[in-house]
């Protein structure tokens, strides 16, 4: 949980929303950010998204984590 | 083509240089965030730097700084027969006066680990047992907890239970400088805790102690670029606040993650290991939510605690000496054989400090020069 890679929004339903990264999915809430929308980028801390992600930087990022083998 | 690795390195390599090009006298500085201390750590980030600048880990860690007495209030909760502890896994390890969760739960104590506290308040509901969410952390765990807070009152979830030990980041920063045995020239203020207080919060604390400060991400090359901007604050002659991590931190933060925070807790002097009593160091319940707090359903109080004797986690969390000069690093205490927090949780400094060992030369983890 160190450095806290991208998660993508797949599914939402009303504060709560299904999460991918890297091919495995989990449940965040978003009560912490405006206008949740499928297919935004988030990070994720303690199951909550607490800030949406610039969507280029966080692709850069994922290529970065998959390199490292942290995915 | 180079891989997005060899790039971070790069650029990661090319920013120490600038660092030593800028940085005139000899600087001590500081972050305070468990992901750098980690990553400063894995990348070597301290060889990289030239010598006359000194990055400092402080109680960047959370659990780290959450303090003995703390630890044994949880073990105390632990004990009571028809108590479920759900907690955040880092804290499962870490030593009170004479025991663990870990050793609580091998005695029959029943102990979880979650990744989110709503799993907490799910798992009060669907079972009997009284379920005390452990709420360790700064600003950056406070909204999460205050979500399933707000989801137990709304549901009406009354075998749900919050041990707050939530500590406020800017009041220990005071503490820090106050503090006889450090002397810092800058502060690498954390990314996480800034995405929910935002930069503009550092404010007042530059004002107060004309000491500069600068919010930073978490790759190497953005620590580094954080060190950048306070060295050359330094040879500038400026004390400012700066942010080195635009689109993620922003001035004001995150104003719903703080109006979840503000809804649920009220800032209240809370103690921190290495740092002592801190006035409005911590968060306590409010009033409305009262109901929740586990200290006054289960009648627990908290103590002093004891650390081990020879665990010296209180001058690492302030930086006055680094992990490895503690006489028990990778003896005495291991991550296997913890004697303190900061060897058990992956954000501690001896733990990041013991995992990837001197680098010399740097960048040796992520396939650099060895
Ligand atoms: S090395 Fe172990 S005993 Fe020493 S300060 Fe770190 S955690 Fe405490």
């Amino acid at each position: 949980m160190c450095v806290a890679p991208p998660f993508r929004i797949v599914e939402l339903d009303g504060n709560t929303a299904v999460v991918e990264l890297g091919g495995s999915r989990s449940t965040a809430r978003v009560d912490a950010i405006e206008d949740p929308q499928v297919g935004d980028y988030v990070r994720v801390h303690a199951g909550l998204a607490i800030t949406k992600l610039d969507p280029d930087k966080a692709r850069e990022d994922l290529v970065l984590f998959r390199e490292l083998g942290m995915l | 083509m180079k891989s997005a690795q060899e790039e971070l390195i790069a650029r990661t390599r090319k920013l120490a240089e600038e660092v030593a090009g800028v940085a005139a006298e000899a600087c001590t500085l500081m972050e305070v965030c468990g992901t750098h201390a980690h990553q400063y750590a894995r990348y070597g980030l301290g060889e990289l730097l030239p010598e006359r600048v000194t990055l400092l880990s402080g109680p960047g860690c959370p659990v780290c700084v959450t303090t003995a007495g703390e630890i044994d209030a949880t073990l105390e909760l632990a004990r009571i027969p028809e108590v479920t502890i759900a907690t955040f896994g880092d804290m499962v390890r870490v030593p009170g006066s004479e025991s663990s969760l870990a050793h609580e739960r091998a005695r029959d104590a029943d102990v979880r680990v979650i990744v989110s506290p709503i799993d907490a308040v799910e798992m009060a509901e669907c079972g009997e047992r009284e379920v005390v969410l452990l709420g360790v952390g700064f600003e950056t765990t406070m909204p999460s907890v205050a979500v399933a807070l707000r989801e137990a009152r709304d549901r009406d979830v009354g075998n749900f239970t919050v041990f707050c030990a939530h500590k406020r980041l800017l009041p220990a920063l005071d503490a820090l400088m106050a503090a006889p045995d450090v002397q810092l020239d800058g502060l690498l203020a954390p990314g996480h805790v800034s995405t929910i207080i935002g930069w503009a919060a550092y404010r007042e604390f530059v004002a107060r102690h004309h000491v500069p400060c600068v919010v930073g991400g978490f790759e190497p090359d953005e620590i580094l670029r954080g060190v950048l901007a306070l060295v050359r604050q330094l040879a500038e002659g400026r004390a400012e606040v700066e942010n080195a991590y635009p689109g993620t931190v922003s001035e004001d933060g995150n104003p719903r993650a703080l109006a979840l925070i503000d809804e649920v807790f009220e800032p209240c002097d809370a103690s921190w290991r290495g740092l002592g009593m801190i006035p409005e160091g911590g968060m306590r319940l409010r009033e409305e939510y009262a109901q929740f707090d586990a200290l006054k359903r289960f009648g627990v109080e908290v103590g002093e605690g004891a650390e081990h004797p020879a665990c010296q986690c209180a001058e690492v969390l302030r930086g006055a000496i680094r992990p490895v000069e503690c006489r028990a690093f990778s003896n005495a205490c291991t991550p296997a054989n913890p004697l303190g927090p900061c060897m058990v949780s992956s954000e501690g400094a001896c733990a990041a400090a013991f995992r990837y060992g001197e680098r010399p030369g740097g960048m040796s983890e992520s396939g650099g020069k060895q």
